[in-house]
């Protein structure tokens, strides 16, 4: 069996199932808004790990840098400066794939086995199968996936599947010095996230919770939000993602309805020629013109 | 070639290489496409060296294929012009498909339904194209927002099997109608088979006579 995780759920462009008789517990990484300093140690351990070095970018007069995710950096701090009747806050999210459990990527890709999600809820790119044609961009409803330009795959967090797999925490997890970002069973971190609110509840912030969209069937990339009820001010995280009209549309109503329209109409045609016969010149006008052949 | 100097030239070799052309354009596009559409025929970019080069082929099969269709869409577009008599066609089709054309008005050149299917192809071709170029990820995309690329993602896959529709149709239309692939490969055909489908397109072409 080699290196392969026996525990794939989801399989892109695969009608038939994917390898998945080893179960594994579901995982989710908790991110505190509350604990968070932005002091970007996770974005410096997600480069290590993963080895990827972005380039040297510019000041934007801004502290995100970089400004934007992209194929080697796979998450960002965002920085808001917002007025809350409490004043003046400074809300610092980790922003990255959040690892949906529909995920709008794997919906719309068109690659067979280019991504994947593990029974552990991780969505994983294998970037070996990707193709280039960025319908995951298209597909994610938290604008996440980057398409390189050096070698025209696409990239994101993987939620360091290759530690978890070894029972490792993944990078981030492992260096955050405040416990801002935890990781555990799904379980576990819920109940965690509950008594974080609690928590935040006591010290006055009444509209704190946990941020789980479940339009997208939840996600195993959780955040705990000082103002649950306003996630949009935290960089525009959206209040209630869900996977495009457009995008099921395109990949769920279109593909059957067309490829049944299209063989009907050969089919029809088949039988059209069998029953009613080809269209030939009349006796007639052959008698006219026989002095032609 | 012409093997009978009474017969009519149909299509100019010029005519016949872009409409072949045109033709193999729109195979590598169709099966290209397709593979991307449904994961059904994702094996079909074996026939483009795997689906990295389908994706980068894909795309440019689509441009060449525009430019070959305008031209002639260029070249036909007044013969196509729908008149009373097309419509008259058009509303007696039934009994045509149903195998009897003995009450079907005169068609000239182009017929009720080769007009008709020459506009769709036209408003069909265009509408690839532009969705084309919107969800075309390696030059143009990062140009849109994201809710234009998923609508034009949906208007792409629509408007591409419509299209496949219509040639199969058109292929069989050909089949069908005996002699006219010969017409379009080899250019000339019978005066018989022209009075027969085309009386006023005959009647033009040989002076009003037999």
């Amino acid at each position: 069996m080699a290196l392969q995780s026996l525990d794939i759920i989801r399989r892109s462009a695969t009608s038939t199932h994917p390898p998945d008789q080893r179960k594994t517990q579901e995982v989710v990484k908790l991110i505190d808004v509350s604990k968070c300093i932005g002091c970007k140690a996770c974005q410096v351990a997600c480069m290590e790990w993963n080895d990827t070095r972005d380039v040297i970018g510019t000041n934007h007069g801004v502290l995100d840098n970089p400004a934007d995710l992209t194929e080697d950096s796979w998450t960002v701090m965002r920085y808001s400066e917002v007025e809350t009747d409490r004043g003046l806050e400074w809300l610092i999210r980790k922003d990255g794939c959040m690892h949906c459990g529909d995920p709008g990527c794997l919906k719309a890709c068109p690659a067979p086995g280019a991504i994947v999600q593990y029974s552990n809820g991780i969505v994983d790119f294998h970037e070996e199968n990707c193709i280039g044609c960025g319908y995951c961009l298209t597909g994610c409803p938290f604008n996440i996936p980057r398409l390189s330009k050096k070698d025209s795959k696409v990239y994101k967090c993987t939620l360091c599947s290759d530690r978890v797999a070894v029972g490792l925490e993944p990078a981030c997890v492992k260096t955050c010095p405040t416990g801002a970002i935890v990781f555990g069973t799904k379980e576990d971190m819920l109940r965690h996230a509950e008594e974080r609110i609690a928590d935040l509840k006591s010290r006055g912030y009444d509209k704190a919770g946990i941020y789980n969209p479940q339009r997208v069937g939840g996600t195993h990339v959780m955040y705990v939000l000082q103002h649950a009820d306003k996630p949009e001010m935290y960089h525009g995280l959206p209040k209630d993602p869900s996977i495009s009209a457009m995008v099921s549309l395109w990949k769920d109503g279109a593909k059957p309805l067309a490829s049944m329209a299209l063989g009907l109409g050969i089919l029809g045609a088949a039988l059209h020629y069998v029953t009613k016969g080809p269209n030939e010149v009349s006796e007639e006008n052959e008698k006219e013109f026989k002095d032609e052949k | 070639m012409k093997n009978d100097p009474k017969k009519l030239m149909r299509y100019t070799p010029s005519e016949r290489a872009n409409h072949w052309l045109t033709a193999i354009l729109f195979f590598l596009a169709a099966l290209s496409g397709l593979s991307f559409f449904q994961p059904l025929y994702y094996p079909l970019t074996l026939l483009f060296a795997g689906g990295v080069w389908t994706r980068i082929l894909h795309p440019f099969f689509g441009v060449l294929m525009t430019v070959s269709f305008g031209i002639e869409f260029f070249n036909y577009r007044q013969l196509n012009v729908m008149t009373p008599t097309d419509w008259e066609w058009l509303s007696r089709v039934r009994q045509l498909v149903g195998g009897d054309d003995q009450n079907m008005p005169e068609a000239g050149k182009f017929n009720g339904g080769q007009k008709l299917l020459f506009w769709l192809m036209a408003v069909f071709m265009a509408l690839l194209i532009l969705s084309g170029i919107v969800i075309w990820r390696a030059y143009f995309s990062f140009l849109f927002p994201v809710g234009l690329i998923r609508f034009a993602s949906v208007i792409h896959a629509a408007s591409a099997a419509v299209m496949i529709g219509l040639i199969i149709f058109h292929i069989y239309a050909a089949i069908w109608m005996k002699e006219s692939i010969g017409a379009m490969l080899y250019g000339w055909v019978r005066r018989a088979w022209a009075k027969q489908h085309h009386p006023v397109w005959y009647r033009e072409m040989t002076g009003g006579g037999k």
